[in-house]
C-alpha cells in the first residue's frame, strides 16, 4: 500500500481495474500524504476530503460494474483558477475568499464525467499573475526540492504537489508560462496546449487570448492520458476549437528517429544559468542518440516578447477584472458611503498588490491617446512574433531550449522586483502569445534543483511534442526522480 | 514618457482601485519601471504589420439565435454580498 504515490496512472489504472486497491484507498493514501506534508508546503488552499471520498465510492462501483476509462478512481488536484460546484473557487485572491461556485468549469467537469476524484484545489499565484506563488493571498508554496526556494508560478500549488507526490495528476493554466515555469521548477511535466484546443469555460479569466489549461504530471504518458480527457470543441468557450482530438496515447509510440528539433539560438544567450545550460545540452546529446536531427534555429524578436506580453496580458486583465466590483459575487468592503466608494474600496481590499500594478498597467495601456502606443503597438509585435515561428517550423518540426532560465530561487528574491520576476518567464512568454503548444519535462538537474527542457510544437501537434516526450523519458530516469522526504 | 503622480491617480480612478495618498509615489515608481520594460517595443518598426487579434485567426463563431439558458437567478444570488427581492443592493445613486 505505501507506495501508491510512486505509481504512474497507468500503472494506477492497472491495479484498479485487477483489484489491488480501491479508489477509496487511493484516495485516503494521498490524502494521509497531504496531511503529513501540506503544513510544510502549502500546496493547497483547500482540501476535499469529504466530496474526495464520495467520489472515490462511485468510481469503486464504475470499476466494478466494468464501466471504467483510462482514469477511473485516480485522484488529482485542480488549480483553483477553475471552477468547482460547492467547493471554494478563490483563485489565490481574498476577492474569492468566500466564492464558492454555482457551477464546474468544463475542464472539472470533463474529468469528472472520465470519473477522476477531486482531492482539492491548488494554491497558486493571486489571479494566475505571478511566477513565484509568491503573490498568493494564502501564502507561498514551498518547492519540495528545498523549502527556502519558490516552486514557480503562477501554478505552483500544482506543480509541487505533483512533485511531492501528494497527488498523481493536476490541472494548471498558463498565460506566460504558468504552467511550465513550474513544472520546470518542481522537475515535473507540465503542457500548455494550443490556444483553443481545451475549454477556457469556468476557468477565471485572466488574459483571455492567452490563457490555456493544460495537465501536469510526472509524465509525458500521464500528461497524454489526461490531455485526452480534457481537450475537445466545447461550444460554451466561443475561441474553443472544433477540431477533432488527436490520439495522444497512440502518437507516444511513433518513431522519432529522423525528427528535426529546432535548436532556439536565442534561448541559449546571455542570462541562461550556464548549470541550466549544460542540462539542457545534455538532454539533447540523449535525443540525437535517439535519431533526433537537431538544427539551429532562430526567434530573432523573441526579446521583445516579454514587453508585448506586459501591455497584452495586463490590457486584457483590467477588462477581464472589472467584473468584481463588490457587487454581485466576491469581497465587499463594510459601509460605502457611495457606489464609486464601494467599488474602489472593495478592490482595493480585494486585490493584492501584483494584481493591481497589473489592472493599472492594462488601465494605462488601453486609456485614452495611449491605445495605439501600446495595445496595437503590442498586437504588431505579436504578429513579428508569431511569423518567427512560422519561419522556424520550416526548418524543424519541434523546437527545442529551457523553459527557464535559472533553478528555483529563493523566496523573497524577487518579489520586491517586479521587471526581474517578469523575466523569469523569458521562454516561455512568445509561445503563448503565438498560441502554440509548449511543454516542460525534467532535464538532469543543476545546483541539486530540477532544470525544464522545453520542448515547443506547431498548432495542435501536441501528439508530436508528447511522443518526444516519451521515447526521451523512456530512455533516461530524470523524470522519476523524487525529492529527499517525499519518495 | 515619465509617469506622473497625477497620473496614477489617474489611473487608480479609472481602474475604480481606492489607492491610499503614502502610496502613490511608490507605485509610481513601479509602474515606470514596468512601462520601462513595455517601452522597448519601440525599437521594432511595425510600420507595415497587421495587428495579431487571435493566435489562429479565427472567426468568430456564432450560435443558434435561440434562449438555451435557464434562470439561475436564486443560484447565482445565493453567492451575492447583499440581495434582497432577487436584486442587488448598493448605496444609493439617487437621491
Amino acid at each position: 500500500m505505501s507506495d501508491l504515490h510512486r505509481k504512474s496512472l497507468r500503472e494506477l489504472r492497472e491495479g484498479l481495474a485487477a483489484g489491488s486497491f480501491t479508489s477509496v484507498e487511493l484516495v485516503e493514501h494521498f490524502l494521509a500524504r497531504i496531511r503529513e506534508h501540506d503544513q510544510t508546503l502549502n500546496t493547497l488552499i483547500t482540501v476535499s476530503d469529504k466530496e474526495a471520498l464520495q467520489q472515490a465510492g462511485a468510481a469503486d462501483e464504475r470499476i466494478q460494474k466494468g464501466e471504467a476509462g483510462p482514469l477511473t478512481g485516480i485522484p488529482l488536484i485542480h488549480k483553483d483558477i477553475f471552477c468547482t460546484r460547492g467547493v471554494k473557487t478563490s483563485c489565490g485572491s481574498r476577492m474569492l475568499d468566500n466564492f464558492i461556485s454555482p457551477y464546474d468549469a468544463t475542464v472539472v467537469e470533463r474529468l469528472a464525467d472520465a470519473g477522476m476524484v477531486m482531492l482539492g484545489k491548488a494554491n497558486m499565484d493571486e489571479f494566475a499573475m505571478g511566477s513565484s506563488n509568491e503573490t498568493s493571498y494564502y501564502g507561498p508554496v514551498k518547492n519540495p526540492w528545498d523549502t527556502e526556494r519558490v516552486p514557480g508560478g503562477s501554478s505552483g500549488g500544482s506543480a509541487a504537489a505533483v512533485a511531492a507526490r501528494l497527488a498523481p495528476a493536476a490541472t494548471g493554466t498558463d498565460t506566460g508560462g504558468s504552467i511550465r515555469q513550474p513544472a520546470a521548477l518542481c522537475g515535473i511535466t507540465g503542457l500548455k496546449p494550443s490556444y483553443g484546443r481545451v475549454s477556457r469555460w469556468g476557468m477565471i479569466a485572466f488574459a483571455s487570448s492567452l490563457d490555456q489549461a493544460g495537465p501536469m504530471a510526472r509524465s509525458a504518458e500521464d500528461c497524454a492520458l489526461l490531455l485526452s480527457a480534457m481537450a475537445g470543441f466545447d461550444e460554451r468557450d466561443s475561441t474553443c476549437v472544433d477540431r477533432p482530438v488527436d490520439d495522444y496515447l497512440a502518437a507516444l509510440e511513433r518513431p522519432v528517429k529522423g525528427l528535426r528539433v529546432g535548436v532556439v539560438k536565442e534561448f541559449f544567450g546571455e542570462g541562461l544559468d550556464s548549470g541550466v545550460g549544460a542540462s539542457i545540452e545534455e538532454a539533447m546529446k540523449v535525443l540525437e542518440g535517439l535519431g533526433v536531427e537537431l538544427v539551429e534555429v532562430s526567434l530573432p524578436h523573441s526579446r521583445y516578447s516579454v514587453p508585448a506580453y506586459y501591455v497584452v496580458a495586463p490590457a486584457e486583465a483590467s477588462s477581464n477584472l472589472a467584473r468584481y466590483d463588490g457587487v454581485r459575487f466576491g469581497h465587499r468592503c463594510d459601509d460605502p458611503k457611495d457606489l464609486e466608494d464601494l467599488y474602489k474600496r472593495s478592490r482595493a481590499e480585494g486585490f493584492g498588490a501584483e494584481v493591481k500594478r497589473r489592472i493599472m498597467i492594462g488601465t494605462y495601456a488601453l486609456s485614452a491617446g495611449y491605445y495605439d502606443a501600446y495595445y496595437l503597438k503590442a498586437q504588431k509585435v505579436r504578429q513579428v512574433i508569431a511569423r518567427d515561428f512560422r519561419n522556424a517550423f520550416e526548418q524543424a518540426d519541434l523546437l527545442l531550449g529551457p523553459a527557464s532560465p535559472e533553478v528555483a530561487f529563493r523566496l523573497g528574491e524577487k518579489s520586491d522586483d517586479p521587471v526581474s520576476m517578469y523575466l523569469s518567464d523569458i521562454y516561455t512568454i512568445a509561445v503563448n502569445l503565438a498560441g502554440l503548444p509548449a511543454l516542460s519535462m525534467p532535464a538532469p538537474r543543476a545546483h541539486g534543483l530540477p532544470v525544464g527542457l522545453q520542448l515547443i510544437g506547431n498548432y495542435f501537434d501536441e501528439g508530436r511534442l508528447l511522443n518526444l516526450a516519451h521515447q526521451l523519458q523512456l530512455a533516461t530516469d530524470w523524470h522519476l526522480q523524487t525529492p529527499e522526504g517525499f519518495a | 514618457m515619465s509617469l506622473q503622480r497625477e497620473d496614477v491617480e489617474k489611473i487608480a480612478h479609472l481602474a475604480r482601485l481606492a489607492v491610499p495618498e503614502e502610496e502613490l509615489e511608490h507605485l509610481r515608481g513601479e509602474l515606470a519601471g514596468i512601462l520601462h520594460l513595455v517601452e522597448q517595443m519601440d525599437e521594432l518598426d511595425t510600420g507595415d504589420i497587421t495587428p495579431m487579434a487571435h493566435p489562429l485567426e479565427m472567426t468568430q463563431r456564432l450560435r443558434v439565435d435561440r434562449v438555451t439558458e435557464e434562470n439561475h437567478r436564486d443560484q447565482y444570488q445565493a453567492v451575492a454580498p447583499l440581495v434582497e427581492n432577487g436584486l442587488y443592493l448598493v448605496p444609493r445613486v439617487i437621491e
